[in-house]
């Protein structure tokens, strides 16, 4: 069965590379909206699914692209383990090939890493239908360039991936979490300073307004051994006046956090977008006045430590423009990450725009046609 | 014993390759960042895999970035190629040099440039030592993770190029996990970054592609890292097993449990018998596998996890179960450990350092391959495994006087790295392929694999003159060592034509 489904995909593609077309690679269609828009013919992997392997004791689980991510992390939670990165589904149909070309993390990734940390092998087909083999299921492997870890991230833009082995993590023996009223300003300061001690802080969350003299609300997870979290728990409780969360509320708060669908996180107008900032562990809060009153009174989030933030504000050129260098400002970068129906085309930060980065382009650009001659995967989903 | 080396050319032709390149370079460096004569040269002429040698035209040693870019510059117009260097301790031969080709070496380039606590990040130059930043920032309780036995002398640089783990990989990640940033230098001279302080940027990751990357792509000219902090406290269980497959299985069993120790290592009977003679650590020589497993943290965490441990242990059938009661006895228990590879050279004229990594469970089932292989090959071997990861570390010993016994010590290893790739793993986890296992790669990769390795080098040095004729094959080259291995009977890759 499998085989026919490998052949059907690389029939699919050498057609496409002979017709000099391009095929947009879908899961579950739950990130359809991630990245610039397209509307290529699909190559549909959701039909190509199953666990392959995991064993527990091996931390890693293999399996195929069209595997739905639910199904994953039930398998893994049976045997009380985790995909420590957290990766959100935005959607009931999410597959594990579409998290890992997302490459996108949740709550966790402050603690745990980003995904790209936990893949450590790929089966993948490229642009001219050979099937690939890339790294493998074991913890440490140096043998040839970690082809791999450049598919996180890639949303399809390089290979198609056929199949991926990842890390996984036990679940952590005791978690906790807290929650107080704090100053955006005040938050970053703690959370960073516990972040540089041995404490068992596994995620953060703080939501408040752009107006940076009131005070917002910080959610802190614990994770860890139970002494551990036992003792952080005290320290938070005398140090901020946190108040602990019963475990059924903070595993929804967090959930719905991942899965932005907090009350925070709104729906978009049609020329609105939301903004994701990355920026480096030392940016403080940040003053910005580019939005307009409206827009300014609408919630800012901010994950990681602050190092993730996410904004809303009008779509329209200038103000992205402004965004983007606000957090290039910072020592960052920022991106669209949702826009409204009436959003542009270009929404990630372009490697040119990179200060140390514009001699990459020609090394992306042969890259790309080492996987893939014809651009079979040039969708421009990613520029 | 260099079957893999083509033959030298013309000696009038390297002289005068030689004077074109000095001239070239003397007036960009300072007087001593330029070495030519065979005397200064010949400390360059292999990295720690001594076994594969050769002497390059000339050593550059600049003092910083801009250097760095001048010398790439004026190779990639001269079309001569490059070898970068760090402290030269790598186990596979990537450092070694080409007889056509200039070593450059980054040992000048080992400033600290930036230690931020609150950010808990380090940037550093390529030729500083891993353990040096560790020391560096041990007043503010920070540590950086990785730490690769060779850390007293092995650079960030390095670390890099090799992703380098270390005892402690299996719970604080290896360099690819502790590195936010890297700055380099492309053979063409231009200076690039790879990677932010700010987290997963959009767009493809080339800094995952430079890690590990043995030199073939960037030269490294600048690193930052990450600080984690201290543990409070550390402790360490050692465990006897009276039988390989007990050992093995235990290591699976802690897993299995849902620990993850600090460090979890193994080392059989003949290690544990030649390190004791030299360190006098108290082990178990009865013992045919003996387990090390560190737990830290903060006290209460640590009292759990080896409480945890210990019971896991027990049920896996330990024959002996000790707790380190202090940091001298901790360290004393680490000490065989960390000087299986000196105490080899004490007991053998030579070793050969194996690097594969297999899953967990097969551990036993490798352990007992390699003991037919010794009969096979009338050689012994030491094992000491990062068991945790699967990362095993067989040293077999020989005389490499004698050429019949290195011979065979090269086939016991080639051997090794096969069954690794049988069992499912891979034929290095951290000493790379380098020149050494070059044609191993031919067994673990199929031609179009290989081909799209080529596809990478080439879009970072279309012009392949740095590092080149590294860690990946030619077809040629696979094509000619499937005609040296033909295994039961079959030709591998009977595609190919053969030379």
């Amino acid at each position: 069965m499998s085989d026919v489904q490998i052949q059907q995909f690389r029939d699919q593609i050498q057609t496409a590379a002979h017709a000099n077309t391009v095929l947009s690679i879908e899961g579950g269609g739950s990130k359809a909206w991630y990245g610039n828009p397209n509307t290529h013919e699909k190559l549909l992997t959701s039909s190509f699914h199953g666990i392959l392997d995991y064993q527990p004791e091996e931390l890693v689980i293999t399996a195929r692209a069209g595997t739905p991510l639910s199904t994953i992390e039930a398998a893994l939670a049976e045997k009380n383990q985790m995909l420590a990165f957290e990766p959100p589904h935005f959607g009931g149909h999410a597959t594990f090939g579409g998290a890992v070309s997302a490459g996108l993390a949740g709550p966790g990734r402050i603690s745990g890493g980003n995904l790209r940390g936990y893949v450590l092998g790929t089966r993948l087909m490229d642009g001219q239908g050979h099937d690939l083999s890339f790294g493998g299921k074991v913890m440490k492997n140096v043998a040839g360039y970690d082809v791999s870890r450049l598919l996180p991230g890639s949303l399809g833009t390089f290979a198609l991936i056929l199949e991926a082995s990842v890390k996984v993590l036990p679940k952590p023996a005791a978690t906790a979490s807290l929650r107080c009223s704090i100053s955006e300003a005040r938050a970053l300061t703690v959370l960073n300073e516990w972040a540089g001690q041995p404490l068992p802080l596994s995620a953060s969350c703080w939501i408040g307004t752009g107006d940076t003299n009131t005070d917002g609300e910080l959610t802190i997870r614990l994770a860890g051994a139970i002494a551990a979290v036992h003792s952080a728990t005290a320290l938070m409780k005398t140090t901020l006046g946190a108040s602990e969360l019963d475990p059924a509320t903070a595993d929804v708060f967090w959930h719905n956090l991942r899965e932005q669908q907090l009350d925070c996180f709104h729906d978009l107008g049609g020329d609105e977008v939301l903004y994701r900032l990355a920026l480096p562990a030392i940016c403080p809060a940040i003053q910005f006045t580019g939005f307009s009153s409206s827009a300014a009174s609408h919630k800012r989030i901010l994950e990681w430590h602050g190092q993730q933030r996410w904004w809303y504000g009008p779509g329209d050129a200038a103000t992205q423009a402004k965004v983007k260098a606000k957090a290039i400002e910072h020592g960052g970068h920022a991106s669209c990450f949702r826009v409204g129906s009436h959003g542009v085309d270009q929404r990630f930060t372009l490697l040119s725009d990179q200060a140390h980065s514009k001699a990459l382009v020609a090394v992306q650009n042969q890259l790309r046609k080492a996987f893939d001659p014809s651009g079979v995967f040039a969708t421009g989903r990613l520029p | 014993m260099m079957n893999t080396v083509a033959p030298p050319p013309d000696l009038l032709e390297i002289q005068a390759l030689q004077a074109k390149l000095v001239a070239a370079l003397k007036p960009i460096l300072a007087e001593d960042g330029l070495l030519w004569e065979p005397e200064d040269t010949i400390p360059y002429e292999c990295d720690g895999l001594a076994a594969y040698r050769r002497m390059p035209l000339a050593v550059a040693l600049p003092e910083n970035e801009a250097q760095v870019s001048c010398i790439l510059q004026i190779c990639h117009a001269m079309s001569i190629p490059v070898v970068p260097r760090g402290a030269g301790t790598g186990l596979s031969g990537g450092a070694m040099p080409i007889s056509q080709g200039l070593v450059l070496s980054l040992a000048k380039l080992k400033k600290i440039l930036d230690i931020n606590p609150f950010t808990r990040t380090a940037v550093v130059q390529p030729g500083v030592r891993n353990l040096a930043i560790s020391e560096a920032v041990a007043h503010l309780g920070l540590y950086y993770a990785p730490d690769p036995s060779s850390q007293i002398a092995c650079t960030i640089g390095g670390n890099v190029n090799e992703n380098s783990g270390g005892v402690h990989c299996l719970k604080y990640g290896l360099t690819l996990h502790n590195v936010l940033r890297v700055r380099g230098i492309l053979m063409n001279g231009e200076i690039v970054e790879f990677g932010s302080l700010a987290p997963d940027a959009p767009g493809l990751d080339l800094l995952s592609i430079v890690m590990g990357s043995e030199g073939m792509l960037a030269v490294i000219t600048e690193v930052t890292v990450k600080l984690v902090p201290k543990p409070k406290l550390a402790q360490v269980i050692m465990a006897s097993f009276d039988d390989i497959e007990k050992g093995g299985n235990a290591v699976a069993a802690i897993i299995a449990a849902g620990i993850i120790p600090a460090g979890l290592e193994m080392m059989d009977k003949a290690t544990t018998r030649a390190v004791e003679e030299f360190v006098h650590a108290g082990y178990d020589l009865d013992a045919v596998a003996i387990l090390l497993c560190e737990s830290d943290g903060t006290p209460e965490e640590v009292a759990e996890e080896i409480g945890r441990m210990t019971t896991v242990l027990e049920k896996a059938g330990a024959s002996g179960i000790r707790v380190s009661e202090n940091e001298n006895e901790r360290l004393r228990f680490w000490s065989g450990r960390k000087n299986a590879f000196p105490a080899a050279g004490r007991i053998a004229a030579d070793y050969y350092c194996m690097d594969g990594t297999i899953p967990r469970r097969h551990i036993a089932t490798l352990l007992l391959r390699i003991q037919e292989m010794e009969k096979k090959y009338s050689l012994r071997c030491l094992n000491v495994l990062h068991a945790g990861d699967g990362n095993m570390h067989p040293l077999i010993l020989f005389n490499g006087a004698d050429a019949d016994e290195w011979h065979r010590a090269e086939e016991f290893g080639t051997d090794i790295l096969e069954a690794c790739v049988e069992l499912g793993g891979t034929i290095t986890g951290e000493h790379g392929v380098g020149i050494e296992k070059i044609n191993s790669m031919c067994v673990q990769f199929g031609e179009h694999e290989r081909e799209l390795f080529w596809g990478v080098k080439r879009a970072f040095d279309p012009a392949q003159l740095m590092n080149p004729d590294k860690a990946i094959p030619t077809l040629n080259r696979c094509a000619e060592y499937g005609r040296m291995r033909i295994s039961g009977g079959k030709l591998p890759h009977p595609e190919l034509e053969r030379f």
